[in-house]
């Protein structure tokens, strides 16, 4: 049978070169197609990443971010110690008091002064809201990804909840421009704790419901169970951080790791899971929301009733000269700030490491050997936001 | 660099807390272990509590890095940074290592920090050692100019495609009107 093919085929090609036409065999790069996800992919925000696939399965893939880069650690040498406030808020406005949370912690150690205690608790409990806020944000996204509409409006509708919470103690919707070096800005409002117990109490309800329609969903789990795995070697050699390390079953929190302010006061559990899947990565945030509801309850618990919020700084402080790196848990994962001070009124030179850049690298890993239809949901379990790796 | 009524202020706050004086046991007796080993190739620069910097000449920067993951299980970086010293003509590349797999040294963040010529910025890459330096140290040679040697891809990372200055975070280039 083969010979016979062979044979016809000989004959089939010495027929076409007679006309003069030349036969070229298929090249193995023939069978690729390259494609380019993003930016205008309505999923992927401000990125673009590169992959060929052959036939259904991903062979290669590019991450190529950097369309939202604005150079906010260039801008923090030109400006004073509380100027880079707001700017530095923009890489991730859902999460804005997170992301100068670890900012402030570095200032301070540069200018050498402590928290009051209220301060710290306050600060605590509005990056607890902040990153319910952020999470929410991401599974509504999550969930249109995967074609999950419920899933979108829920979130987004009760994220809502929490920004008014916010809007309440900040005065503003998202970039509330909350932490400063010293400590928070204003006090919490008139019946700010009755009212935010409420909504937790409620949204603590709400959690199960999320569970049922999305998690339990057979459709969201046939999508994401046995997806994308990233085994706990891989993980930790990849420095991932944030949700994506703990789905790879490592217990890593910089809260319980390295509690800064008032975090060693408060008990609570990291939650991990060990099946390294895709949906383990999405479900891990979703028990981070829960036991953010019971930092946050312990939180108000143990305020003080009353006292300074903020230290109250020199105009145009100075740092001493030397260099700080501190880092907390934002809802992407550590987030470090390593400042060098030449003893001016400006930081020398401002180095933020934010989880979305480290997590980034965990994607071309997951996705070459992986179908194209797993892509949106292994590449946004990745909990990555482009305008924070972009910077 | 506070007033001294605020000065005032904290200490009465925070009087009922028990003040933990820094016990540094656990970065000192790291430390000892590198030094025990390399001698003066390490030099520290600071020990704060859960911070170490030490400085290592670029030459032997593969070394001291592929010890600290093998013995002392700091199996992944953080973040690179490097910092442009016009005045000293050098510029500065620290690595912020931490650990996952050592739950008693995963609160410290150990800074390896080498210096290279501002004019020809050539240094070994840490890739080999910890594949998490992979985009940080692309992002160096794009911001800062300096050439990793042995990593395989010294290119633009998130700067425009079509960027045709010096890299940016070099002193020397200026942001417009200021």
């Amino acid at each position: 049978m083969t010979n016979e093919y062979n044979e016809s085929f000989e004959r089939k090609l010495k027929e076409t070169t007679k006309f003069g036409l030349e036969v070229v065999k298929e090249a193995a790069e023939d069978r690729l197609m390259t494609l380019s996800v993003g930016p205008q992919h309505p999923g992927s925000g401000h990125f673009r990443f590169t992959i060929k696939v052959d036939g259904d399965y991903i062979v290669y893939c590019d991450p190529d971010p950097g369309y939202v880069h604005r150079g906010e650690e260039k801008m923090c040498e030109y400006r004073n110690y509380i100027q880079n406030i707001p700017h530095l808020e923009r890489p991730v406005i859902h999460d804005s008091t997170n992301i100068t949370y670890s900012y402030s912690l570095a200032v301070e150690e540069l200018l050498g002064i402590e928290v009051p205690r209220r301060g710290q608790f306050i600060r605590a409990i509005a990056s607890e809201l902040n990153r319910q806020v952020y999470t929410l944000y991401w599974l509504a996204i999550y969930g249109i990804f995967l074609g999950h509409s419920t899933m979108f409006m829920w979130p987004a509708g009760d994220r809502e909840l929490f920004i008014d919470l916010l809007a309440a103690l900040t005065g503003a919707r998202v970039t509330h421009a909350f932490n400063i070096p010293g400590g928070v800005r204003n006090d919490i409002p008139d019946g700010f704790k009755e009212k935010c117990l409420n909504y937790i109490n409620y949204f603590d309800k709400r959690l199960k419901e999320y569970e049922d329609i999305f998690y339990n969903n057979p459709l969201f789990r046939q999508r994401t169970e046995n997806v994308g795995i990233l085994p706990k070697e891989d993980a930790i050699n990849l420095g991932v951080t944030g949700s994506v390390l703990r789905a790879s079953g490592v217990p890593h929190d910089v809260r319980k790791v390295e509690p800064y302010d008032v975090y060693n006061e408060v008990d609570f559990k990291v939650q991990y899971m060990k099946t390294c899947d895709s949906f383990a990565r999405a479900y891990v945030p979703f028990l981070d929301m829960r036991e953010s509801c019971h930092i946050t309850r312990q939180l108000l618990d143990k305020m003080p009733e009353s006292g300074e919020v903020r230290v109250k700084l020199q105009s145009n402080p100075k740092g001493r000269i030397g260099e700080a790196y501190k880092r907390v848990e934002s809802g992407r994962g550590a987030l470090s700030y390593y400042i060098v001070s030449d003893g001016s009124s400006k930081p020398y030179r401002v180095k933020i490491s934010v989880g979305s850049f480290r997590n980034i690298l965990a994607l071309p890993h997951l996705l070459v050997g992986s179908r194209l239809g797993d892509m949106p949901s292994i590449y946004w379990a990745l909990n990555y936001w482009p305008v924070e790796a972009d910077r | 660099m506070t007033d001294t009524n605020n000065n005032d202020n904290i200490n009465e706050s925070t009087s009922n807390l028990t003040i933990v004086q820094p016990d540094l046991h656990i970065e000192r007796s790291l430390y000892s272990e590198l030094s025990s080993k390399f001698k003066d190739k390490v030099q520290i620069v600071y020990t704060k509590p859960n911070r170490i910097k030490i400085y290592v000449k670029p030459e032997h920067i593969i070394e001291v890095a592929f010890f600290l993951k093998s013995q002392l299980g700091l199996d992944h970086a953080e973040s690179v940074c490097g910092t442009d010293y016009p005045n000293e003509n050098v510029i500065e590349v620290i690595y912020h290592l931490n650990s996952y797999s050592r739950e008693e040294i995963a609160p410290i963040i150990f800074a390896l920090s080498t210096k290279t010529d501002r004019n020809s910025s050539y240094l070994p890459s840490l890739l080999p050692v910890f594949k998490s330096v992979e985009y940080h140290e692309r992002e160096t040679y794009e911001m800062l100019g300096v050439y990793f040697q042995g990593h395989p891809r010294n290119e633009r990372f998130l700067l425009p495609e079509d960027w045709a200055d010096i890299p940016p975070l070099k002193k020397e280039f200026r942001i417009k009107g200021r």
